[in-house]
């Protein structure tokens, strides 16, 4: 046993100075990073052997939280290639491309110079989206209010949505998860156009 | 035995069927040898560089049916370089000169090249049935030379491989004399399909009961198919979504109620939950299902589909089917024998669905269920230790938890005691993959109790040589062993290097191995291909220069009597 352990831990010392084969991006993080799914009981019981093993070990993520941006392992999960390209993963919409992980559209405030972009895979539901949007766009929202004719309200807004068909949405119709899958872009809409859309709402 | 002609003598192996039987028939004596051999009709080869094609086509002269297996199975996860090798060619040579008489070829995982196939299609006038499966290096012109000269084809069946789309017309190249089909499956094509050559080919080809198509072939080419080949025993739908409200779909929804003889579905690419509701008509006698390809048909559609299959013996859906959906399997398919879960959203934030809850209710409803591949975010000891109970009879049981190395999220336990259970009830347990946190514990019990396990794959797991030693001292039926990022380094490597003889192959990649290692090990057996891929170009043209204590990123060892390979690229060493 002990044998067993001084050779791993030799092998610990040489790989600072070693030629790894390791491809890139399976190199893993700092060490004090990596058991954070073992026990805190684990944690004490562990020599420098587990330590080592961190190397090609991947990120290791908390058993509690979603793994919201995962590193991806080369070969895992062992799914054939003819069935992973067979579909591709959901919820990945175009504009969010390069990372798997987070759902970004865009979001515009009418009468806002610019557009922000918010990640949908971030908030639990409709109400955490709205105040993250709100405080997105405070700015613009405080001070002047651009009065159109023919508007006796000019402060109120709808967040309204674009879904995969191109139609523009009332945001908290459908369930949450269904409207993360549909969602392409967010629109903030101000003024007399917004009671347009409440009044065929109710009609 | 020694006083019966030789006839009676290959009468009577006749009747000894199996490959292994028939090895060891073929070692009683010379006499025997030689009837065997003349009278081999079978002949499967597991790996392809363990033994020459010449030899192999040499001492069976007589082959009907050959099989051979190229890449090691972790190529299906990319951890194969694309040019490793597995070349079917020279099997299709030495075959074309020695054993003309051929009729049925088996190629699994192997690279095979419209020569290849030229050459095979004109070389055997007997050929009768072409498996190829995981393969690639071919196009639609392989197949089109295939559709040409095989007079007398009655299978082609393509499952899972990477073909070149040189357009559709190889299907027309079936000539009209052509009506011997049997089996047709072309599901893993991408490009289009001539759909007109289509539904005359399976018009005119009366003995037809299995055919799968791709996704390209439309519901109304699907329609049409449907009017005239209603003795199917076995179809892979095309495409299967249509809107409701258009004459295609009312078409559809008439086209299966006549299919008496329909017991295995599959295809379903796209499908949409609509046009599923067509099948209703012959789920009560199902026996096989396959929606894996359908991520659009949730859980509640899942289960309005499976409250029908009550025959149903082999299942294969995607994990959207959620622990209520198994529970509905569980009380449903009493007769079901294999169940396979795939997940739908592999980069995801595990927000499905099927959790160890879902296959405690399959272990205690399906008192048959015999094989298992089962994806899921998490596992549990204490449920594993009651699927084992439920379960005696598993002879594959892979399970694949998600979050490589995570333990029981009740206990944070490693999962040693959950598959130690499982190998100590499953008597006949001959493949395993183990995942989830585990410590050379679970290998102690694998090695003791596993001993008819023939394949075992490793991931993530271990804690010292001493697991992988557990296994190599113990599993006395082990062909094949596969592992992925584990602690086991050359003192295990080396510890019983005899047993590499009795197997069929090893494969170890980011472990701790080292090229020392590789070396006393290719040292002290020579009957070993032990070869170093090497996928890192700055090191390779080094190699001299390479340290004993250098790392090897992969490794594969296997038996053969046909020492090192003469095809082996750059970036493969073998020692």
């Amino acid at each position: 046993m002990e044998a067993a352990a001084s050779y791993v831990k030799d092998g610990d010392d040489l790989r600072d100075t070693e030629l790894r084969l390791g491809l890139p991006g399976t190199e893993a993080p700092e060490k004090p990073a990596a058991p954070s799914t073992r026990g805190s009981k684990r944690a004490l019981q562990e020599d420098g052997d587990m330590e080592s093993r961190a190397k090609s070990r991947p990120l290791e993520v908390d058993c509690g939280e979603a793994p919201a941006a995962k590193t991806q392992i080369v070969g895992w999960p062992p799914i054939r290639s003819y069935r992973r390209n067979s579909f591709p993963p959901r919820k990945v919409e175009a504009e969010a491309e390069a990372e798997a992980a987070g759902l970004y559209v865009k979001v515009s405030m009418d009468g806002a110079p610019y557009l922000r972009k918010i990640d949908l895979k971030v908030y639990k539901g409709y109400k955490e989206l709205r105040e993250a949007i709100d405080n997105m766009f405070k700015c613009f929202t405080q001070g002047e209010v651009s009065r159109k004719e023919g508007c006796s309200s000019g402060s109120e807004s709808a967040i309204t949505y674009e879904d995969k068909d191109g139609d523009l949405m009332l945001v908290g119709d459908v369930p949450w998860e269904m409207f993360i899958s549909s969602c392409r872009r967010l629109r903030i809409m101000k003024g007399c156009e917004v009671r347009g859309l409440r009044t065929r709402q109710y009609s | 035995m020694t006083y019966f002609p030789e006839e009676v003598v290959e009468h009577i192996f006749d009747f000894v069927g199996s490959h292994r039987d028939r090895n060891t028939v073929s070692t009683v004596c010379k006499a025997w040898y030689q009837v065997e051999r003349l009278s081999r009709r079978t002949v499967f080869v597991g790996n392809c560089y363990a033994i020459g094609p010449e030899r192999v086509m040499a001492r069976f002269p007589g082959i009907k049916s050959l099989s051979v297996k190229g890449k090691p199975h972790f190529a299906d996860f990319n951890l194969v370089p694309y040019d490793w090798g597995g070349f079917a060619l020279p099997w299709i040579v030495a075959a074309a000169r020695l054993c003309p008489g051929l009729e049925e070829l088996r190629l699994k995982r192997m690279v095979v090249t419209d020569d290849g196939l030229e050459l095979l299609a004109r070389s055997f006038p007997n050929f009768k049935s072409l498996v190829l499966i995981s393969c690639e290096g071919f196009s639609t012109d392989g197949l089109a030379t295939i559709a040409t000269y095989c007079r007398g084809l009655r299978e082609l069946d393509l499952q899972e491989n990477e073909v070149e789309d040189h357009g559709c017309q190889w299907l027309s190249f079936f000539p009209d004399s052509c009506t011997s089909l049997v089996s047709l499956n072309f599901g893993c094509l991408k490009g289009e399909v001539n759909g007109g050559a289509l539904e005359r080919l399976v018009a005119r080809c009366p003995n037809l009961r299995s055919l799968k198509l791709s996704p390209a072939v439309s519901v109304e080419s699907l329609n049409k198919i449907l009017a005239r080949a209603s003795h199917l025993v076995d179809l892979g739908t095309g495409s299967f979504a249509v809107d409701h409200r258009t004459d295609v779909y009312h078409m559809l929804m008439n086209s299966f109620p006549k299919f008496k003889s329909l017991r295995n579905l599959s295809g379903f690419w796209d499908a949409s939950p609509c046009c599923l509701r067509a099948v209703y008509p012959v789920c009560t006698s199902l026996t096989v299902l396959n929606l894996s390809y359908a991520p659009a048909i949730q859980g509640d559609d899942l289960i309005k589909i499976i409250c029908l299959c009550f025959k149903l013996q082999k299942l294969w859906v995607l994990d959207s089917i959620g622990d209520k959906g198994l529970a509905v399997v569980a009380s449903t398919c009493k007769e079901l024998q294999e169940l396979r879960v795939f997940p739908c959203d592999i980069y995801g934030a595990g927000t499905t669905s099927v959790t160890e809850e879902g296959l405690l209710a399959v272990s205690s409803g399906c008192p048959k269920l015999n094989s298992l591949l089962y994806f899921c975010y998490q596992m549990t000891n204490a449920a594993l230790i009651t699927i084992a109970k439920n379960c005696p009879h598993f002879t594959r049981f892979r399970l694949c938890i998600l979050d490589p190395g995570k333990p029981d999220p009740v206990t944070d336990q490693p999962l040693d005691e959950g598959f130690g259970a499982i190998v100590r009830s499953c008597k006949n347990l001959r493949r395993l993959s183990l995942s989830g946190r585990l410590t050379d514990q679970v290998f102690l019990y694998i090695g003791m109790y596993a001993e008819r396990l023939e394949m075992l794959s490793i991931a993530f797991a271990g804690d010292s040589d001493k697991g992988m030693i557990y296994v190599l001292n113990g599993c006395k039926n082990l062909r094949k062993l596969e592992i992925r990022d584990c602690p086991f380094g050359d003192i295990a490597l080396l510890k019983n290097v005899a047993k590499y003889e009795t197997m069929r192959s090893l494969w170890m990649s980011s472990c701790d191995i080292t090229l020392g290692g590789c070396k006393a090990l290719a040292a002290k057996m020579p009957r070993l291909n032990v070869e170093i891929i090497n996928e890192n170009e700055e090191t390779y043209e080094f190699e001299e220069n390479l340290s004993d204590l250098h790392k090897l990123e992969k490794i594969y060892v296997y038996r053969t009597v046909a020492g090192p390979r003469n095809d082996a690229p750059d970036f493969v060493w073998t020692l």
